[in-house]
């Protein structure tokens, strides 16, 4: 006889694991910033939630106990994780020189938003 | 079977934290170093959460809430540093 609730906070650990894995070997692994940016802002999202899913399953199958923090902390990182993904890359954008020749005009009569100035160019 | 789980979470966790660290060592730029950190922060909350499944402790949960809290300031921080070069203007 398997126990279900056994099971399944096991696949969800495993899988969490395995997320955080995935993002950190990205990191590590893709050429530059905003290529490296995908694989923390997803995969550790992910990994974190179904851990702490787990932990909430854990602890209301075997404990009997239904706490709050576990909500807590995903309501926290999952607000905070895209803007800090948002001001890395704005960061990103603005220290480096070398990819903004390789930008594609905007085709409007304003530049790209974070570099250059809001207000539309004076006609000749 | 919980048991052995938590064992793959934590060699998993504990490699995914050791890539991190090669980032912040290696790591080109200024932005990737902070990313890196970032990463690091998250695998340590993901860690201290199955530490505390592991050892059926509700203690570590108070812990990974201040992991995330202290590890998002620090990345605006350093974020609003290498924007503005200050940190409180």
């Amino acid at each position: 006889m398997i126990d279900y609730g056994e099971l399944a906070i096991s696949v969800l650990i495993c899988l969490g694991a395995f997320f955080l894995f995935v993002g950190s070997f990205g990191l590590a692994k893709l050429p530059d910033l905003m290529r490296r940016l995908h694989g923390p802002t997803k995969a550790t999202t992910l990994g974190v939630g179904s851990m702490l899913i787990a932990s909430m399953l854990f602890f209301i199958l075997e404990r009997g106990i239904v706490s709050i923090q576990e909500l807590l902390i995903t309501t926290f990182l999952f607000l905070t994780a895209p803007v800090t993904a948002q001001m890395i890359s704005k960061a990103h954008i603005l220290r480096d020189k070398t990819d903004r020749k390789n930008l594609s005009p905007t085709g409007r009569d304003v530049g790209w938003s974070v570099i250059d100035s809001p207000k539309p160019k004076e006609a000749d | 079977m919980i048991a052995i789980a938590c064992m793959i979470g934590f060699v998993a966790i504990s490699a995914a934290m050791l890539l991190c660290l090669y980032r912040v060592l290696v790591g080109p730029d200024m932005p990737t170093r902070v990313l890196a950190l970032d990463t690091l922060t998250i695998n340590a909350i993901a860690l201290v959460v199955l530490a505390g499944i592991y050892w059926g402790t509700e203690l570590y949960f108070e812990a990974a809430l201040l992991f995330a809290m202290v590890g998002f300031l620090t990345t605006v921080a350093y974020c609003k540093y290498m924007l503005r070069g200050n940190v409180m203007e």
